[in-house]
């Protein structure tokens, strides 16, 4: 691996927002060279510590930073919220400065409250990962979405996306729309109006528009990315049930075949069967799904590499 | 007979159309005369006021001073500085305290503490319903007699229009005035801050305009129902405006506030951060919200045209420690009293949009119509409440320029064009800044 000078302009990965496409698209390439390697013969990271700052649960994540932070020679430290003092009232700026003493290089951290990295970040000299900030953004996870469809369809500009569910509330879909908004991607956001508002047209300047019904959501798309549908969402009144969700927006072999044969199926996961997505289709050769699950760790370990070189390079 | 002259200031006075060079004489704590400049009035003790302008003090009918029960954040003690230190002499506050100012006992305790703090005289506010409940009436005639400036659910809006219409039966034969934060709960739901294209791209829940506009309405057409005085705190975004408006030209007997906050920053703030200190920052997290530049203008033009009555400051101490957490865990609030004449002189005034007496109105008169006490004024028989502005020159105004305990406060850093220089009332001194400590005291 090249001892290049990394082009992320500091030393934290928070947000998508705000990254070029050129530092958007070197994080790729370098996630698909990890993709591809055979071996792990360099241990870049070794000597370096993580640590897994996660308040909220996530064994799927946290074990794909784990693996990745590993793969590289670095040590991990998961800092287990069930029994920590945050729950017994520490504040997290006292909680921070613990793990803090611990001299991690890293810190991956995901909260339930958007600007927690940020908050997190003045207060360490660690670099920062966000891996999920309440609604806000959720940047790993958009890369390795980007990576999925840069080797499904070998390019990203002009493609057509439709990103279906929950818009609102779902960190996933903002960072996917900083990603591919910024590779030139034409997205449409589709979903009831109470979790797809109209403000979403043109978000960030990109080619994005909006659709409440199914058909025209996914009309034509290259690749339909579908968001989980939370119940507690339903329990706070913003939509009826998640039968009716099925019924209007719910993703099938039958609907993908009759508005978009061509198109590739995503969705981050965990995904509910028979709401969002029928089981048939999640089994069906037509689904990226496991593709994105695989790309999880090579994503994080280019990643951490590029922040271990920001750091070295003194930003 | 002991008596005090403030000599050489330009004295401006609305109440009276005044605009120029005065000396002020002051005798047992009352305004006794307004000389022409240098007449050679003798007094016990002489101020030598050249170079600064003197205003009638000012007057805050939306302050929270947290007594009882909230001194981690501020005291009547701590409050009372706070608001000598912005040129206020007469403040209200309101009732979201622990316990509730829902009794005469806690009013009373209020305004011996105050009593016993610089002078700011202190009108406390009582509950319109006991705890803040929503569903018991207090007892508004014992309350007043104990000294209750007005009546309040703030904090919280008056849960249901039927207590609301109640209320304002009561509040109608005392000639009161209730005092209104209008929200509409179910549509504030989570929300942290406006509903708007930040709070999208920053993923946090928002609250749209019509939570404040839907009571605006309520309460606007009980006011013209039971023909009760209304006045609306912190009026926030264009959809109120409108609804104001409407219910003004209708005759009801409605009054309306702003505060300096809704009159100079946007909802784009919470992304930027308030001088450097970075995204989701919490000293710009209030209810109601900052909302967009349509709507800070929407507010500007309502003040000007009358729509918009008062500015009035909603100072809301929190205390370090609550305040230095994640956007959605912090308390809604930010200070107010010590920075509100300097932004408002420096962001309207300073650029030529309004004059220095139509500013000084908004902060005395008007507000003292809107609660209807009789003050803001410096006519001869008037009480001594006299603030003296610096003008000359620009400062940054620092986290040891405030007197509150908290500093939850946006402006540490900004340049402010003007500052407080001193504080009387009842002609005694409450509040002199360091940079005039000795305040030229004259001879004869």
């Amino acid at each position: 691996m090249s001892q290049a000078t990394s082009p992320i302009p500091a030393r934290h990965l928070l947000q998508i927002e705000g990254l070029s496409a050129r530092v958007v698209t070197e994080m790729i390439d370098r996630a698909q060279a990890f993709a591809a390697a055979t071996d792990d013969a360099a241990t870049p990271l070794r000597g370096r510590r993580l640590v897994n700052l996660f308040f909220e649960n996530s064994t799927r994540t946290r074990t794909s930073f784990e693996t990745a932070a590993k793969r590289l020679g670095a040590d991990v430290i998961h800092f287990d919220l069930a029994s920590s003092s945050v729950k017994k009232g520490e504040s997290l700026l006292d909680t921070v400065r613990t793990i803090d003493a611990m001299e991690p290089d890293f810190i991956a951290v995901r909260h339930a409250s958007a600007g927690a990295p940020a908050f997190i970040a003045a207060h360490t000299r660690a670099s920062m990962i966000n891996a999920g900030d309440g609604s806000h953004e959720h940047p790993t996870q958009a890369l390795l979405d980007a990576l999925t469809i840069r080797q499904r369809f070998g390019r990203i500009a002009g493609l057509r996306v439709a990103i279906v569910g929950d818009v609102l509330h779902s960190r996933v879909a903002r960072s996917n729309l900083w990603c591919l908004g910024t590779l030139g991607a034409r997205i449409t956001l589709g979903g009831p109006r109470a979790f797809v508002p109209e403000s979403f047209c043109g978000f960030g300047g990109f080619d994005v528009r909006v659709a409440h019904d199914l058909p025209g959501a996914i009309e034509g798309a290259d690749v339909v990315m579908l968001l989980r549908i939370q119940l507690e969402r339903m329990q706070q009144g913003l939509f009826p049930s998640l039968g009716e969700y099925h019924r209007l927006y719910g993703l099938t072999t039958e609907r993908l075949k009759r508005y978009a044969p061509n198109a590739g199926v995503m969705h981050p996961g965990p995904f509910n069967r028979g709401v969002e997505i029928s089981g048939e289709l999640a089994d069906s050769d037509r689904s990226l799904i496991l593709q994105q699950v695989a790309n999880g760790v090579p994503t994080r370990m280019a990643v951490l590499t590029m922040l271990h070189e920001a750091r070295r390079a003194g930003r | 007979m002991s008596s005090l002259l403030i000599r050489g200031a330009r004295v401006v006075d609305p109440s009276q159309q005044l605009d120029a060079q005065r000396d002020i004489v002051i005798r047992d704590g009352k305004v006794a005369a307004l000389t022409e400049a240098g007449r050679g009035e003798r007094a016990d003790r002489c101020i030598d006021a050249g170079g600064f302008v003197a205003a009638p003090g000012f007057i805050d009918v939306h302050v929270h001073l947290r007594h009882p029960g909230g001194d981690a954040s501020e005291t009547v003690e701590t409050g009372t500085h706070a608001a000598a230190a912005g040129g206020f002499t007469s403040i209200f506050c309101m009732p979201n305290t622990n316990p509730t100012n829902d009794s005469p006992l806690i009013v009373r305790s209020i305004i011996d503490r105050a009593r016993e703090a610089c002078g700011v005289r202190v009108y406390p506010v009582g509950a319109v319903t006991k705890g803040l409940s929503g569903t018991e009436l207090v007892d508004f005639a014992a309350m007043r007699a104990a000294g209750a400036g007005a009546f309040s659910d703030d904090g919280r809006p008056v849960a249901t229009a039927e207590i609301m219409r109640h209320a304002m039966e009561c509040t109608r034969e005392l000639g009161a005035v209730i005092l209104d934060h209008c929200e509409d709960l179910s549509l504030t739901g989570e929300g942290v801050m406006h509903e708007g294209p930040t709070a999208l791209r920053l993923g946090l829940a928002g609250i749209p305009r019509l939570s404040e506009a839907a009571f605006v309405m309520r309460d606007c057409a009980l006011s013209l129902l039971t023909g009760a005085r209304l006045h609306i705190c912190h009026v926030s975004n264009a959809e109120s405006v409108e609804v104001i408006r409407w219910y003004k030209s209708r005759g009801a007997p409605v009054t309306a506030e702003v505060s300096p906050h809704h009159l100079t920053l946007t909802d784009a703030l919470v992304a930027t951060g308030t001088n450097g200190r970075g995204p989701y920052d919490t000293h710009t997290k209030m209810k109601p919200p900052l909302c967009e530049e349509s709507d800070r203008q929407a507010l500007i033009a309502a003040l000007e045209d009358g729509t918009l009555d008062c500015i009035a400051t909603d100072h809301a101490p929190h205390s370090p420690a609550s305040k230095a957490t994640l956007f959605d865990e912090a308390p809604f609030g930010i200070l107010g009293m010590e920075t509100a004449f300097p932004v408002c002189f420096t962001e309207f005034v300073a650029p030529g949009r309004w004059t220095l007496p139509w500013l000084i109105e908004r902060l005395t008169m008007a507000p003292a119509r809107a609660v209807g006490i009789d003050a803001g004024t410096l006519r001869v028989g008037a009480p001594a409440d006299v603030t003296l502005l610096d003008l000359n020159g620009s400062h940054v105004f620092r986290e040891t320029d405030l007197r509150s305990q908290s500093r939850n406060c946006p402006w540490i850093g900004s340049t402010m064009n003007a500052r407080i220089a001193a504080t009387f009332i009842a002609g005694r001194p409450a509040f002199i800044h360091p940079a005039f400590e000795s305040l030229g005291i004259c001879r004869g």
